[in-house]
């Protein structure tokens, strides 16, 4: 009965989504305020039923319903509760139906914090996220229903993938769905500029919030994935360069060139047409990236089962979608002009380089990506394009524009002077410069020019991203405290610089050593003594398990036990390893199981990564800055209005 | 104008592409053999029956033959066997087996449980053998020319429909060539 | 393929079990580094993305026994790539050899790069020619 409901719940999701996604944008087209009127209370219902079906399918994971088919194949009744619910999100069927879930969401967030806007705006925003879910809903209805039925049902399901079977991944998906979702704010509020004609700088500030907070979730959703990897898939690496990864990497770069383009419209009213692009983009990135993971058109460790059916699908919704959008761009983009100038030494052009080093990143990830498509569909050789490519390739943009962004975050708008510019750099170059070269040489022992300059660019933004808060910090009583606006962004940087930090580091000074141990064994690696003490059987509660215990030790002292287990899950057999972690800020020792030699010995993997924590911390305080940011006052009285008070100030540009 | 059309275009492009790679012919998961259309690699083992006897490639130079590696720890070599048997009765065209990563006991027992369809066998038990053909899994079924050219490459269970599809023209068009 | 057994296809694909070396391969560190330098390069054919250094599919092992063999013979680093490619194209490396095929990718950082200076270059040149003082900017010369 429970998952009938929820499928009812979807058709009547998709009704009232097309309620919302039709009568708003027509109304707003003729001008007819009943019809704008109902984009609030559809989207609102739009919501409900979503979440219903939702709770339904979540229902039936707890309940162990095996007769839909869905839960049968991703749940066993010995899975864990907490998995059973993130199960709902473990394949195909059920993501798509969190994906449409979070859209809903965020529809029901900009009708609620929109009232500062004109009607018409705001029902072709809200329109354009009604349409949008339409696809979502059609697709899952039609192709991905996750409520079908298996008749007879089986007497036990055939579990969830061991390897989701992990907080991590429970709540990495729902957390970088938030993000590309929150894409289609943006997206939203471009084509609504587009329909109307009007793109001026109280557009870019409606928009800010929300693509700041969009980002922000996509940046915590990305380094959960990649954080989740590292401790889970037993090799120790953070980032594979796989499709899919890529996928979620190329929204995020978009993203971040997107947030940064906005400022230089809401100050100066320029580069509408890159903002637009940009906005345009981010979300037919992350479009992109849910037809990659689908439609089984390219290899990956990600990829869900494959169907071509879908992917023909979801390929046409996004060339309907991408393709419509981007004719609309054809179209207004030209008539955009604005007579602002600026200097050659301005914030305008260090935006202007952050905005085309980004693009030129987003578009290196995508060909190289594509490429082994390419190559096939145009004369069916295979080639691979995998980590040494894309390390090379994205480290040219990549790197200056990490030196770039502790200059362009203290140069003024419009025109800057070069000598108090110098003067405020100066200190914390050299001092940059000094600890990329003693760092690397004197903490780790060795000297290597990208390592160098790699180093030097993380300690750079380190640096200046305190100058501002600093200063705001020992103000004179009396002068304005740093906006948070402000302060977000030096946050944010500083998260860059973390992330920088820690990326040289681990790259240059990880030591990795494979072994054999018999019990009683003692290897050295990375400066610590690891000895496998004993090894042992364990029952979890869907898996056995070979547990070691491995006893860590430096210079004779004791430093701590850990316990890695190969473990083989009941039902789906195949088995799977859990590393032994040890943590600390400034390196991670890392020991997984391989397999049993013979004679008592196991091959175990040894791994001593330093400074490899920066990196996922640095993504959380890039995070935090974001929602500082986002918090700021001037976004805060507009979400607050009751009606509309912003009058846009330029004549229709 | 033709700049602001330009993002269209790429659109236009990829999506042209990607339709392209949705198609039914495109097997992800089946790599092309770099030998297609050219020398057949060679191979030179022990025999799988009697150790003692050395097994080469030579054995089949100048006629049209089936190579196909197996082992007994591998489901779709089991699936095979009977279409194996199959044509070897019919004996059209003599195949040669690899047994591949194996154990020679576990070999023997499967070929006098389940017949012998190989002209010949030898035995690859490290997969060195393996490697120079480019296999990767079993079963892969390798169809070589007269002249030694290696003309298709199957991987996966043979069955009927892909040979009548994929490998019975082939072969009918080297025994007419070389009339 | 129905749904269902695509679903069950791919259960069946052997898990990402990472692989394993029972011990350093050669003595000579220098032959070492070269080594796990290049099966950090070569992708396990059979996998579903990963390098041979990562996976025990049979494949992989089989293959860092003959890069080991190769090594031990004296082959250089080329021809060890050679051989790979030999038996099993292109595909078998992450690192695209330079070839006709891929000169568009090995040089596109480069170009891009050169192609933003220049644009980046037009489009200041231009600014730089229009009244800077004309609009009512906000005082919080800071803000992000």
């Amino acid at each position: 009965m429970i998952p009938e409901v929820g499928h009812f719940a979807l058709i009547l999701a998709l009704s009232l989504a097309i309620c919302q996604g039709v009568l708003p944008l027509l109304g707003a087209y003729r001008n007819d305020v009943a019809m704008m009127a109902v984009a609030r209370p559809a989207a609102v219902g739009q919501f409900v039923f979503v979440a219903i079906s939702f709770i339904c399918l979540a229902w039936s994971f707890l309940d162990s319903d095996f007769s839909v088919l869905y839960v049968a194949n991703h749940s066993q009744l010995a899975l864990p509760a907490i998995y059973k619910i993130s199960a709902v999100w473990g394949a195909h069927e059920g993501s798509m139906l969190l994906w449409i879930l979070l859209l809903a969401a965020w529809t029901v967030a900009v009708s609620r914090y929109s009232s500062a806007l004109p009607d018409t705006f705001s029902s072709r925003v809200i329109g354009v996220l009604g349409l949008l879910s339409c696809g979502f809903l059609l697709f899952t209805l039609l192709t991905s229903n996750p409520f079908e039925r298996l008749i007879p049902a089986p007497p036990d399901g055939a579990d969830l993938n061991p390897l989701l079977q992990d907080p991590g991944l429970a709540i990495h998906p729902p957390i970088l769905y938030a993000g590309y979702v929150g894409f289609a704010v943006a997206f939203a509020f471009a084509i609504a500029a587009m329909l109307s004609g009007n793109l001026d700088r109280a557009w870019a500030r409606w928009t800010r919030p929300w693509t700041t907070w969009a980002w922000l979730f996509l940046t915590v959703g990305i380094a959960l994935g990649s954080w989740w990897a590292y401790y889970e898939l037993g090799w120790g690496g953070w980032w594979f360069w796989d499709p899919v990864e890529n996928a979620s990497f190329m929204p995020w770069l978009a993203g971040t060139a997107l947030i940064h383009s906005l400022a230089v419209t809401e100050k100066r009213g320029l580069f509408k047409s890159w903002t637009l692009l940009l906005a345009i983009s981010a979300f037919s990135l992350s479009l992109l990236g849910t037809f990659l993971v689908r439609s089984g058109i390219l290899i990956s460790v990600h990829s869900f089962a494959t169907d071509p059916e879908r992917g023909m699908f979801i390929l046409g919704f996004l060339g309907l979608t991408i393709g419509g959008a981007l004719a609309l761009f054809a179209w207004r983009a030209p008539s955009l002009d604005s007579s602002a100038g600026f200097r050659a030494l301005s914030r305008e052009t260090f935006l202007l380089l952050n905005n085309v080093l980004l693009v030129i990143a987003t578009t290196l990830i995508l060909i190289g990506t594509l490429a082994p498509l390419v190559v096939e569909v145009i004369d069916g050789g295979k080639i691979s394009v995998g980590p040494p490519w894309f390390e090379i390739a994205l480290a040219i943009p990549l790197l200056p524009l990490v030196l770039l962004i502790g200059v362009g975050m203290h140069t003024a708008w419009r025109s800057q002077a070069f000598k108090p510019l110098v003067a405020q750099l100066k200190l914390p170059a050299i001092v940059a410069i000094a600890a990329g070269i003693i760092v690397p040489t004197f903490v780790y022992g060795r000297f290597g020019l990208l390592l160098v300059i790699g180093t030097t660019a993380g300690f750079w933004i380190l640096l200046v991203s305190l100058i501002q808060p600093m200063r705001s910090w020992r103000r004179k009583p009396g002068t304005p405290a740093i906006t948070r606006g402000a302060l977000g962004m030096s946050v944010a940087h500083f998260g860059v610089g973390m992330f920088a930090i820690g990326v040289s580091i681990v790259s240059a000074f990880n030591v990795e050593a494979d072994v054999s141990l018999r019990p009683g064994e003692q290897v050295s690696v990375g400066g610590y003594e690891f000895e496998l003490r004993g090894l042992r059987n364990v029952d979890g509660p869907n898996y056995q398990a070979v547990e070691g215990e491995i006893e860590i030790r430096k210079n004779g002292e004791f430093v701590a036990k850990l316990r890695p287990q190969k473990r083989t899950y009941i039902i789906q057999k195949n088995p799977m390893t859990e590393a032994g972690i040890l943590v600390s800020w400034n390196r991670d020792l890392f020991v997984a199981l391989g397999d049993p030699l013979g004679n008592d010995a196991w091959s175990v993997r040894l791994q001593y990564k330093p400074m490899i924590r920066f990196i996922w911390l640095g993504a959380f305080v890039m995070a935090f800055g974001g929602i500082i940011a986002a918090s700021d006052r001037r976004y805060r009285l507009y979400a607050n209005a009751k009606r509309p008070l912003i009058k846009t100030s330029e004549a229709p540009a | 104008m033709l700049r602001y059309l330009s993002p269209l275009l790429f659109l236009a492009v990829l999506i042209i592409v990607f339709a392209k790679g949705l198609g039914p012919e495109r097997n992800l998961n089946e790599l092309p053999s770099p030998f297609l259309d050219k020398q057949a690699p060679k191979f030179d083992l022990p025999g799988l029956i009697n150790p003692d006897e050395q097994i080469s490639s030579s054995v089949y130079a100048g006629e049209v033959a089936i190579v196909n590696f197996w082992a007994t720890w591998c489901g779709g070599c089991r699936q095979e066997h009977g279409f194996l048997m199959e044509l070897s009765r019919k004996n059209e065209i003599p195949i040669y087996g690899i047994d591949w990563r194996d154990r020679r006991v576990e070999a023997l027992n499967w070929l006098s449980q389940l017949g012998d369809p190989y002209r010949v066998s030898g035995f690859d038990a490290d997969a060195t053998t393996g490697i120079d053909w480019g296999v990767y899994g079993a079963p892969e079924t390798f169809l070589i020319g007269k002249d030694g050219r290696l003309l298709h490459k199957h991987l996966g269970p043979l069955d009927r429909n892909t040979w009548e599809t994929d490998f019975a023209p082939l072969i009918a068009a080297e025994n007419g060539a070389q009339q | 393929m129905s749904r269902l057994s695509a679903i069950a296809l791919f259960l069946l694909v052997p898990w990402l079990a990472f692989g394993i070396d029972s011990g350093k391969a050669f003595d000579d560190p220098e032959l070492q580094a070269r080594y796990e330098a290049i099966i950090a390069e070569v992708r396990c054919v059979k996998c579903q993305n990963q390098t041979i250094k990562d996976s025990n599919a049979l494949i992989a092992n089989d293959l860092r026994r003959e890069i080991r063999r190769l090594l031990a013979e004296g082959k250089s680093d080329v021809e060890v790539y050679a051989f790979l490619v030999e038996r099993y194209g292109e595909f078998a490396l992450y690192r695209p050899r330079m070839s006709g095929k891929t000169l568009v990718l090995w040089m596109a950082p480069g170009l891009f790069i050169l192609l933003g200076g220049i644009f980046t270059a037009r489009v200041v040149r231009g600014r730089m020619a229009l009244p800077i003082d004309d609009d009512d900017i906000e005082v919080d010369e800071a803000t992000g």
